[in-house]
């Protein structure tokens, strides 16, 4: 025998081989679309890490079949990820999506996904247009609902007693969405409200508002990039110390916490998620994030890492047989993993129904400063869309 | 109350419109005298804020960052002239903008390689990260303070160089007529390196000023460079007190913009349509500002030639 035929003879065994187990597809294909580059990099970073942690706790494999995570960059831009979608659809023809970190992209992306019959794994983006009306059987969220989140700082705040309140948020459906979470719970006087563009990095104007608005705190949600810069002008003009500044996780997390330091102690900020969390997936889950790659996880990375595991467990449920889209569907549904944040249930509208947090930035014993969960706001919290959504029964 | 809004909101015009000044500058200059379009002028910006981040990280002193970076880009500006802008004065804007375009194109993916496509922190320096008191009870940052500082001293140096010595008397000649400043013995060739450089340099402190207020990330050179355009087309192409006076205007209307045209639309069309069509309405105003100037003055406020 030649050495070419053998090598041939081996290569046909070894596809004949892995063709055996038929039934079930041979790997998962997973097209991670994240913004990786610009102001909002440090939010696809941590989802990417923490999904990739989760594969690698599984030993590279989601659900018992190999695991194959296409990154790619959106670069924060609607249409670029429109472009990167379509190549991971089409070309690449993925089984899962996952990674959207901006809510505007979220909504660009969607229909071709959906048209595709692709289930989308939200990692993070949870615009209220897919917990709503337009709800879609293929959409399910790890994260959060988008106004959640600011319900539950909206709560505290009318809690504490403020009278008068300073609103800035980006202007881009989550931007929206936080605003009207935040006011669905708060009942004082809003002294101001002021959307900025979801590229602005100055705020020089907006704090001079602000400071004329006469109000005693200030409520922001500007994620990543945006918030490190806000937080620094606010410290910079002499405003932390005339009014307290309330923010949502996604302002006050470890992210921003690296890039701003001790002028961030004393922030009260909100949470389905806190890396002080005591299970055992989440004690496992921040261990190894930090021994992986040096840094405390945010809740991005918890997400990110959730979203493996829900893909995970599911793929588990139907025995590795992903092309039935309709048991793929229920197992997604029944969501059988555990998640860091605890109890993981998802609603008729395939967002998660959990418990949201308060959590202060303060000095742990080791002298970091970061986040340290202080209370608990919402016990078992739905969100405000779910009545709307019509979600079909049968699987398209 | 309103007074300190308003002073206060005068100051971030100021600062704002400085910054887009050192930009306009060199850009004018450029265009003014070899009729040259620099669409990689912003990617100076860019290099600029980049080296003075790494330099300040490496030495530890943000003035040790400014300094050194400072001089790197006029550098590299002296070196694109001479290697490529040089071969474009004498083609058409078409092949101007195709090729400073490109590198443009090129300047951010060199980035990117080099940094990551992450933005770079930078610290503003110790001294000048808190408020400053201004008034009683009007405290306003020292580091945009500072910046003012820094930008009126260069436009004065930048005015008295160019009104007061004898390169700047070549400088303005070769704005108004090239080709008789050419034949009454003027070297343009040396000239316009040098102001390369200067102009470069310009756009360095610039961005390493901006630096640690904003981001310093790869494309940042993009949306300021369309702004330093609009204030040499409202200034007039070429002139220096032009680039000044419609940077101020550029910068004033921009920050008045976002906080006046929300109110307006708050009061006139109830919050909804504030939150919804102010902040774009805020975005295009300095825009409806150039049209509004070159309908009345097509060539802009003070045109060179």
């Amino acid at each position: 025998m030649s050495p070419l035929s053998s090598i041939r003879l081996v290569a046909l065994a070894a596809a004949a081989l892995t063709a055996l187990p038929a039934a079930a597809a041979d790997k998962v294909k997973v097209g991670l679309l994240s913004t990786l580059s610009g102001a909002g990099s440090g939010l696809g970073i941590d989802i990417r890490d923490g999904f990739q942690l989760a594969v690698k706790h599984a030993g590279g494999k989601l659900g018992g079949l190999p695991a194959e995570v296409i990154v790619a960059d959106d670069q924060m831009s609607p249409d670029a990820a429109k472009q990167t979608a379509d190549r991971l659809l089409k070309r690449d023809k993925v089984d899962f999506m996952t990674g959207i970190v901006f809510s505007n992209i979220m909504l660009a992306v969607a229909p071709p996904v959906f048209q595709s019959r692709t289930f989308y794994i939200s990692a993070n983006a949870g615009p209220s247009q897919l917990a709503g009306a337009q709800c879609n059987p293929y959409f399910f969220s790890a994260s959060y609902q988008n106004d959640n989140m600011h319900e539950a700082v909206g709560k505290t705040v009318q809690a504490r007693g403020v009278k008068k309140i300073a609103l800035l948020a980006p202007n881009y459906p989550a931007g929206k969405d936080a605003l009207a979470g935040f006011k669905r719970f708060y009942k004082g006087e809003i002294a101001l409200e002021t959307y900025t563009p979801l590229n602005q990095l100055d705020y020089g104007a907006e704090l001079s508002q602000i400071r004329a608005s006469g109000a005693d705190a200030v409520f922001i949600f500007l994620p990543g990039g945006l918030g490190i810069n806000f937080i620094k002008q606010f410290t910079s003009t002499g405003l932390n110390k005339e009014m307290k500044l309330f923010a949502p996780g996604f302002s006050a997390d470890e992210d921003v916490i690296r890039a701003v330091g001790e002028p961030m102690l004393g922030i009260l900020n909100s949470s389905q998620w806190a890396h002080d969390m005591d299970n055992a997936a989440n004690k496992r889950f921040v261990a190894d994030f930090q021994k992986e790659y040096g840094r405390l996880p945010t809740l991005y990375a918890a997400q990110g890492y959730d979203a493996a595991r829900l893909i995970d467990g599911a793929v588990k449920t139907v025995g590795g047989k992903i092309e039935d889209k309709a048991a793929l569907r229920k197992a997604l549904e029944a969501a059988k993993f555990e998640s860091v944040r605890g109890e993981f249930k998802f609603n008729t509208n395939h967002f998660p129904v959990q418990d949201y947090y308060l959590r202060e930035v303060v000095k742990d014993a080791q002298g970091r400063v970061t986040n340290k969960t202080v209370g608990k706001v919402f016990d078992n919290h739905a969100d405000a869309y779910a009545a709307e959504c019509k979600m079909p029964a049968e699987t398209p | 109350m309103t007074g300190i809004l308003l002073l206060e909101q005068a100051l971030n015009g100021l600062q704002f419109g400085l910054m887009l000044f050192l930009l306009a500058a060199g850009l004018t200059l450029v265009f003014g005298i070899m009729d040259m379009i620099n669409l990689a002028h912003g990617s100076l910006y860019m290099v600029g804020a980049y080296l003075i981040a790494s330099i300040a990280a490496a030495s530890g002193s943000f003035w040790v960052g400014l300094g050194g970076g400072v001089l790197a880009t006029a550098a590299i500006g002296v070196l694109l002239e001479l290697t490529v802008l040089r071969r474009l004065y004498q083609r058409d804007h078409l092949s101007q903008v195709l090729g400073t375009f490109a590198i443009l194109l090129m300047a951010n993916e060199a980035v990117r390689m080099v940094w990551g496509s992450q933005p770079v922190p930078m610290a503003m320096p110790a001294a000048l990260a808190g408020p400053v008191q201004l008034l009683p009870g009007f405290s306003y940052p020292a580091y945009r303070l500072f910046i003012i500082g820094v930008g009126l001293a260069v436009a004065l140096l930048l005015y008295l160089l160019v009104t007061h010595t004898r390169v700047g008397m070549q400088v303005r000649a070769g704005a108004s007529n090239r080709e008789m400043a050419q034949a009454m013995g003027t070297n343009v060739r040396l000239l316009f390196t040098a102001l390369f450089a200067i102009g470069a340099a310009l756009c360095a402190v610039a961005g390493g000023m901006l630096g640690p207020l904003l981001a310093v990330q790869v494309g940042m050179g993009e949306s300021i460079l369309i702004l330093a355009f609009v204030v040499i087309v409202i200034g007039g192409i070429g002139s220096i007190r032009g680039a000044l006076l419609g940077a101020l205007l550029v910068g004033l209307v921009d920050t008045a913009g976002r906080t006046l045209v929300p109110v307006l639309f708050g009061q006139l069309l109830g919050p909804a349509a504030a939150a919804t069509a102010g902040p774009a309405v805020a975005s295009i105003l300095i825009y409806v500002l150039m049209a509004g100037v070159l309908f009345w003055k097509p060539r802009g406020l003070f045109p060179a030639h």
